[in-house]
């Protein structure tokens, strides 16, 4: 029996990637099941799931499975100035999924490029989350956002505290009129209100928002740098990929690129990633950060001639 | 021809909101048959309809059984299903307030006691005002809440105000417009954004003809 018939879409998918991440220079990274609670408590809000599974070890100490895998290899990953550490996964973590009733467990393959990044390392992150989906289905969508430039449209609608995370939401549902309505409730100059509502409105293949991107916000570094992005991708990949202010994060940890990966069959997300450079400032870390992760979970409803 | 799946919610809104559909360019004539069917198909127009309880095309949606669908501001708010929010259809509307007996005023000495059954926007609402309250959740005739001294207000969708005024209820402020939206799910949308913006582009061209 070849090895590949019993193996369910999910398993394949992972030896697939760890396979990837392996040929492009990321080393593997094994994790305790365990980590101390206080890592999770202190950055809550950057996780998917604010519901945690805490224990008393042996020690006394309250220990938590883990929900969640970069914050463990951000505290656990130690460089030295100029150093940058590669690394690849395939996890599980503990999680309430929205809608669930109680804890899931859930597998996690993904990668993390720490300390000292650039352009070129960001696009080679960006390849291998395309790269990512195409080894999962060849139709596949990435969708690639800038926090950066969605940041500085909020700052100059002079957008703060609780306006701001509504019109954040406004782009995240694409939902133009609420968008609109905030603006006007909140007295946004007209110009910067069409800058907000352009994040909405722009979005698909680069070669095509890219240019409206410049009309509307002009020599922007963000857009500056989507454009490198998008210009250090393959053929196959540029194909796939749209540019689309919708991607959702959190701004405090998320900074540059964000992005969210999509297969058909699936109604939601697979594969999520970004610059966190938030992050490891807050975890008083030296460097830049950026990574992804692919969720196996929801593949088993890939159709049945792909996976 | 992609089949684009669209729930829709039953009763007098979906009747109405279809007529839009229908406007835009996505008959579907069999919809308008009488008989016990759920599903219904135009494979020339690439359009299957179904009929789904209001609070529940959010769910169809989000998961992905509907490609789109149309459901009411409030429901959006209560539930937050992380979906497209395309377009305001600019009908059904009314908004989501809060009502208390007539010369009702929240002095603020206790909890306040609210009845509702939109839980999460009622909790949101006063969270952001810093007022400790206790949420009496009920399925149906908030309205007798307050006057059987259940509750001290309520947080429910008012139309006319008909109901309130009737039963010697006023409104004490509005929470949020409420109308129709189109909503799409967000993994759909990808596959399908060609059409789902065509059928978007419809809508919005009929309300706008309709303003």
């Amino acid at each position: 029996m070849q090895i590949d018939n019993i193996l369910s879409k999910e398993e394949a998918a992972a030896l697939r990637l760890r396979a990837l991440y392996a040929e492009n220079g990321y080393r593997p990274y094994k994790m305790s099941k365990f980590e101390a609670y206080d890592l999770y408590a202190n950055n809550k809000d950057f996780l998917a799931s604010e519901r945690i599974i805490t224990f008393t070890d042996v020690s006394g100490r309250l220990m938590a499975l883990k929900p969640d895998v970069t914050l463990s290899i951000i505290k656990n990953t130690e460089l030295a100035p100029g150093q940058t550490e590669k690394l690849y996964y395939n996890e599980t973590v503990y999680r309430v999924p929205k809608g669930a009733p109680g804890f899931r467990e859930m597998q996690q393959v993904g990668l993390e490029c720490i300390g000292e990044t650039d352009t070129a390392l960001a696009a080679g992150v960006i390849r291998l989350a395309c790269r990512s989906l195409l080894a999962i289905s060849p139709k596949c969508v990435l969708d690639l956002s800038h926090f950066g430039l969605v940041s500085s449209a909020l700052e100059a609608a002079g957008l703060t505290g609780r306006a701001a995370k509504e019109a954040v939401t406004c782009l995240n549902e694409k939902n133009a009129h609420g968008l609109l309505a905030l603006c006007e409730e909140a007295g946004v100059p007209a110009e910067a209100r069409n800058r907000l509502a352009t994040l909405i409105r722009c979005y698909g293949e680069p070669a095509s928002v890219l240019p409206a991107l410049r009309d509307t916000f002009g020599d922007n570094e963000a857009v500056t740098e989507l454009a490198a992005l998008v210009s250090a991708l393959a053929p196959e990949e540029r194909n796939m990929v749209r540019i689309d202010f919708s991607v959702p994060g959190n701004l405090k940890y998320y900074n540059g690129v964000v992005f969210k990966g999509y297969v058909q069959g699936v109604p939601q997300y697979v594969l999520s990633g970004g610059q966190y450079d938030g992050l490891m400032q807050r975890m008083r870390k030296n460097g830049r950060a950026l990574g992804f992760a692919v969720y196996l979970d929801g593949l088993w409803q890939l159709p049945e001639q792909e996976g | 021809m992609q089949m684009l799946n669209i729930a829709l919610p039953k009763g007098r809104l979906g009747e109405k909101v279809y007529s839009m559909f229908e406007a835009a360019g996505f008959e579907c004539p069999s919809i308008r048959e009488t008989n016990r069917k759920l599903i219904f198909e135009n494979p020339e127009k690439g359009v299957r309809y179904f009929w789904v309880k209001p609070s529940d095309v959010a769910i169809y949606v989000e998961r992905g059984a509907a490609d789109v669908g149309v459901a009411g501001k409030d429901i959006l708010l209560e539930y937050r299903p992380e979906v497209y929010e395309l377009l305001d259809l600019k009908t059904g509307v009314c908004r989501m307030a809060v009502a208390a007996k007539e010369g009702f005023v929240d002095d603020g000495a206790r909890t306040l006691r609210v009845a509702t059954k939109f839980s999460n926007v009622a909790a949101a609402h006063y969270a952001a005002k810093g007022r400790d309250i206790d949420i009496i959740h009920l399925n149906g005739s908030i309205e007798l809440a307050p006057i059987l001294g259940l509750s001290d207000v309520i947080v429910d969708i008012v139309e006319t105000g008909v109901t309130l005024r009737e039963n010697r209820l006023a409104v004490v402020e509005t929470v949020a417009p409420v109308s129709a939206r189109l909503i799409a799910n967000r993994a759909n949308f990808k596959f399908k954004s060609e059409r789902i913006e065509a059928l978007a582009a419809g809508l919005r061209a009929f309300t706008e003809e309709e303003k």
